[in-house]
């Protein structure tokens, strides 16, 4: 196995945070989901065990770009940064292996229909989940992307203002004059090189600003998105991607759309589904109350196809099969609920470990035998072996365990007996 | 010199489980001018792992001697805090956990003053009684290294093999006369089309031959006492009484098919179940050339709120044997939703629809109706009513809660669910432990299963059950009832005649007749304190002092 090099001894930090407070360096915070930033420095998330921070060698000045740094090293009290450190190759001897190599979240912007990427309001219900959080980018406020994204532009226009009306102010006080005597000036057919450029740069400054206002007005105008729609079965039931129900996310869906309603209860709620699959323990009840104390709707149809309007606002056009006729209706965010599809390397591990895979890529077992892989001695739990709720991955964790005591016990038992 | 009491509050954000409604900042300020607390800390989430390091370096440097936190329910967290006390060397029972959380912040989400206020109120109680908390070692008990298995369907004989396997020694207590429980009266399995009985048989087989493997068949439970590593069970066998003691118990219970009398013409013959069409099946009758199949009879009704989980797969799965044995046969199924999750139902439903099994959507408010020779169903979809012949029409009835189920809850103070399922000890976390340490469950006496999960499981209740029977030695809470009076009792014996746990007895000793406290047994719920006339018990950690100190608290004027 390779242990990767990440830079800092596991031993000495702390987990203090300094360093990555004092970071010059952003980096994009893949654990939002790439919604905001986080430094280069890192910890994947507030909760992650071991509280043990990270150097995302790629994006580190000194590490990924050759430059000189090492600010985190010079914070660091516990002197737990180890610019040297090497990914290390470990081998370990174990009787029985589990496999619980989870999985990965189907990537929506293959669809061309639903616009995922190209419309900033659609996101998956992953990235939703972030927005809800209260640890996560907008403190569990449901500010929407293109809010997001706006911010961000303000933010980069104002900077731009800011270092043009300096440049412009220190002229004018230089050489004595307005700029707009300039303009004047220029206009009535000045052509001296530098009030020429001095007039352009006013003209430029004066038009950015005018954007920026339009932009502050947009924003002080938005508000945070009050009604939602889901859009179940997105790379799942659908024989283009894959043929087979990710069995969780008629559940999340209902209950993105709770938490969203709790944070605030003007928030409306549409899920569009084939069926609404909740058959776990509680989960028909958690459906209906929903519906009842949520503001929960849901719709019978598959969506179509998802269009933009001048606001950003997406519209989702569907057929309402209990209505039967075709709609659109504009939303100000709609989730996707993405399929559960076999984690990027299991097919390379299933080779390493000698294992089969079913015909959608998950690890093979037998219905009778659920955690047997077709190794024996290797066993599968989670969503390794297809999609699944957590109390199921949960309880399936304690058998994978199970079995690889018995297999393991067993295998002293034989050796006894034949020593 | 008295001890100087130094008490430290954690107040918890929980995300935004708490701070979403309550003014945390507020809490964490009021904490403060509290009586004896010199440390506050607020927290985004004091169980993080940096929140735990808070505790611990507050502990040390601030040299505390009472740790409050004020966050989410002790069912869960309070082992977590306990031990982190511990480990920062202060007696774990120093400990006072405030929900805020289930108790405050979740039932007041609307009412952000209010909220805080019975927050605040909640704290001021948490640290008076902090203040008056005492060390408590915890009790060493050994561990019987025997299992009990209730129940000898598919997960019982799977968990019991699980743990005979492991060198355990293991009762399998079945109350009907055969092993294999509902597997006997099904047909085909799927999606491996292996024969339901054959695997029960082979199951049942292993289960015998097996030399750690105890079974008894025709067997009822008549009494469990006892506490975990430390059961005594009483069972009767066709009259005759036997007796034996267990460490851990896994219940596998099953669960029965619901009997849809009344409904659509029930009659067992033309308007049958899906379990009496797999008998059918076994005993080569079938015959039927339109079959209709109805989805969610005395389902997800107002009498019934659940969905059964599995009667979607058993209808897919008999109505693909229908296709495969008379292909001709016309059959429907009538649904509200086909719960076909995961990947292999699903691509059985695909395998239905491919061998021209129809399904057709029905709206519960305009259910089918059975008529001689057709079934009439409002076509939601098309939008009117349409009639489908039939000469069968099979119903898909829940899984319902085991007829014994109450009667077992009671005998090991266990929990049942609205539906009288048995309820787990944590819906994420415990999916296959009770709340009560040493006893598990798994298969359908949780929620209705498929074999493979119910094998899962079997497998996981097994392995659960394995950690205390490996440990030998079980450590007890402390929290118990203590004679903290001799000379006030007087021997009454009203608190042994009213304890459910029989953790008490009258013994004559110097000084006549006493009552004496079985710690292992007392799972502290202090009835016996309660109903002392003389104050001469008590349990650790809720002295009449301890409350009364909250209780004043309560009453004080809050700042």
């Amino acid at each position: 196995m390779r242990k990767k090099a990440r830079y800092v001894n596991e031993d000495l930090c702390t987990g203090c945070g300094s360093c990555a407070e004092k970071c010059p360096t952003p980096a994009v915070d893949t654990f939002n989901t790439g919604i905001g930033q986080r430094k280069a420095i890192y910890k994947y998330f507030a909760q992650g065990i071991p509280s043990v921070f990270t150097i995302d060698a790629p994006s580190c000045r000194q590490l990924g770009q050759g430059k000189k740094c090492g600010v985190c090293a010079k914070t660091c009290q516990a002197k737990a940064i180890d610019f040297e450190q090497k990914d290390r190759m470990v081998e370990i001897e174990a009787g029985a292996i589990v496999m619980a190599t989870g999985y990965d979240v189907f990537d929506p912007s293959v669809i061309p229909e639903y616009g995922y990427g190209r419309i900033k309001n659609v996101v998956t219900a992953l990235e939703f989940e972030r927005l809800l959080s209260a640890s996560g980018p907008t403190a569990g406020h449901l500010d929407r992307p293109s809010e997001l994204t706006l911010e961000k532009e303000i933010e980069e226009t104002g900077k731009e203002v800011r270092k043009l009306s300096a440049r412009i102010k220190q002229l004018e006080e230089k050489q004595g004059k307005t700029s707009d005597e300039v303009i004047s000036q220029v206009k009535a057919g000045a052509s001296d090189e530098p009030l020429v450029e001095w007039a352009k740069q006013a003209e430029s400054l004066a038009e950015m600003q005018a954007a920026l206002a339009a932009m502050n007005r947009k924003m002080a105008a938005a508000t945070t998105a009050k009604k939602l729609a889901f859009i179940q079965c997105v790379g799942s039931r659908d024989f283009r991607f894959n043929r087979y129900c990710s069995s969780y996310c008629c559940m999340h869906s209902v209950k993105e759309a709770m938490i969203a309603n709790e944070h605030d209860r003007e928030v409306h709620s549409s899920i569009f589904c084939m069926d609404l699959r909740a058959v776990g323990r509680g989960f028909e009840e958690y459906k209906l109350r929903g519906g009842q104390q949520a503001n929960i709707e849901y719709i019978r149809g598959r969506v179509a196809e998802i269009t933009e309007d001048e606001a950003k606002n997406p519209v989702v056009w569907f057929e309402s099969t209990t209505e039967r006729h075709v709609k659109s209706e504009v939303f100000d965010m709609v989730v996707l609920a993405a399929a559960c599809v076999p984690s990027a390397g299991t097919a390379r591990l299933a080779q390493l470990a000698g294992v089969e895979l079913d015909t959608n890529g998950f690890v093979k077992t037998d219905p009778l035998m659920p955690l047997a892989t077709t190794r024996p001695g290797i066993f599968v739990c989670g969503c390794a072996q297809g999609p699944m709720d957590i109390p199921e991955s949960v309880a399936q964790a304690s058998s994978a365990a199970a079995c690889a005591a018995e297999a393991v016990i067993g295998a002293q038992i034989t050796l006894k007996a034949t020593a | 010199m008295a001890e100087q009491i130094r008490i430290g509050v954690f107040v918890c954000n929980c995300g935004s489980n708490i701070a979403g409604y309550l003014d945390v900042k507020a809490l964490a300020e009021y904490a403060k001018i509290l009586p004896h607390v010199v440390f506050v800390r607020e927290n985004l989430y004091t169980c993080s792992e940096n929140g735990i390091n808070e505790i611990k370096a507050a502990i040390k440097e601030q040299g505390l001697n009472r740790v409050v936190v004020a966050s989410c329910t002790p069912r869960t967290h309070e082992p977590l805090f306990r031990g982190t006390c511990a480990e920062a060397g202060l007696n774990p029972y120093l400990f006072e956990m405030v929900n805020i959380r289930d108790q405050c912040s979740w039932v007041h989400m609307q009412e952000k003053e209010k909220g805080t206020t019975k927050a605040k109120d909640l704290i001021r109680m948490g640290v008076a009684k902090a203040a008056l908390l005492k060390p408590q070692e915890p009790i060493q008990s050994e561990m019987d290294p025997r299992a009990l298995v209730i129940g000898g369907g598919i997960a019982g004989m799977t968990a019991a093999m699980a743990l005979g396997n492991r060198g355990y020694e293991v009762t399998l207590i079945e109350k009907s006369g055969e092993l294999g429980g509902l597997l006997l009266k099904l047909d085909k399995l799927a999606p491996s089309g292996a024969d339901a009985v054959a695997v029960a048989r082979k199951q049942a087989d292993l289960v015998r031959r097996h030399p750690n493997i105890h079974l008894l068949l025709s067997t009822h439970i008549d009494e469990v006492n006892g506490y975990i590593g430390h059961f005594q069970v009483s069972a009767s066998t066709n009259g005759s009484k036997t007796q034996f003691g267990t460490g851990v118990i896994v219940v596998a219970t099953g669960a029965r098919v619901f009997r849809p009398a009344g409904l659509y013409g029930y009659d067992g013959e033309k308007v049958i179940t899906q379990l009496e069409l797999e008998e059918v099946f076994k005993s080569g009758a079938f015959a039927a050339k339109n079959v209709v199949m109805i989805q969610c009879v005395g389902a997800r009704n107002d009498e019934r709120k659940y969905c059964s989980r599995i009667c979607c797969m058993v209808a897919i799965k008999n109505a693909i044997e229908i296709k495969e044995k008379s292909p001709e046969t016309g059959v429907k199924v009538l649904y509200r939703d086909i719960q076909a999750y995961g990947t292999e139902n699903e691509a059985l439903l695909q395998r239905a629809k491919e061998l021209g099994v129809i399904f057709i959507k029905y709206d519960p408010a305009r259910p089918p109706r059975v008529e001689a020779g057709k079934v009439i169903v409002h076509h939601d979809l098309l939008g009117r009513e349409i009639e489908l012949p039939q000469d069968l029409v099979v119903l898909s009835t829940p899984l319902v809660a085991g007829e014994d189920n109450e009667a077992i809850s009671k005998l090991l103070r266990v929990s049942l669910d609205a539906n009288k399922f048995f309820l787990e000890g944590h819906v994420k976390l415990k999916p296959l432990d009770f709340a009560t340490d040493g006893i598990y469950l798994c298969g359908n006496a949780h929620y209705p299963a498929t074999v493979r999960e119910a094998v899962s499981q079997a497998l996981g209740a097994a392995s659960r059950a394995s950690i205390p029977l490996s440990k030998g030695v079980m450590s007890v809470e402390p929290i118990v009832s203590t004679l903290v009076d001799e000379d006030a009792c007087r021997g009454c014996g009203l608190c042994v005649a009213l304890c459910p746990y029989g953790a008490l007895e009258i013994v004559r000793g110097e000084k006549g007749r006493k009552v004496r406290v079985i710690p292992v047994a007392c799972k502290g719920c202090g009835i016996c304190a309660a109903t002392c006339y003389h104050h001469a018990l008590s349990v650790n950690s809720y002295s009449d002092a301890q409350i009364g100190e909250q209780i004043r608290a309560f009453l004080e004027e809050s700042a």
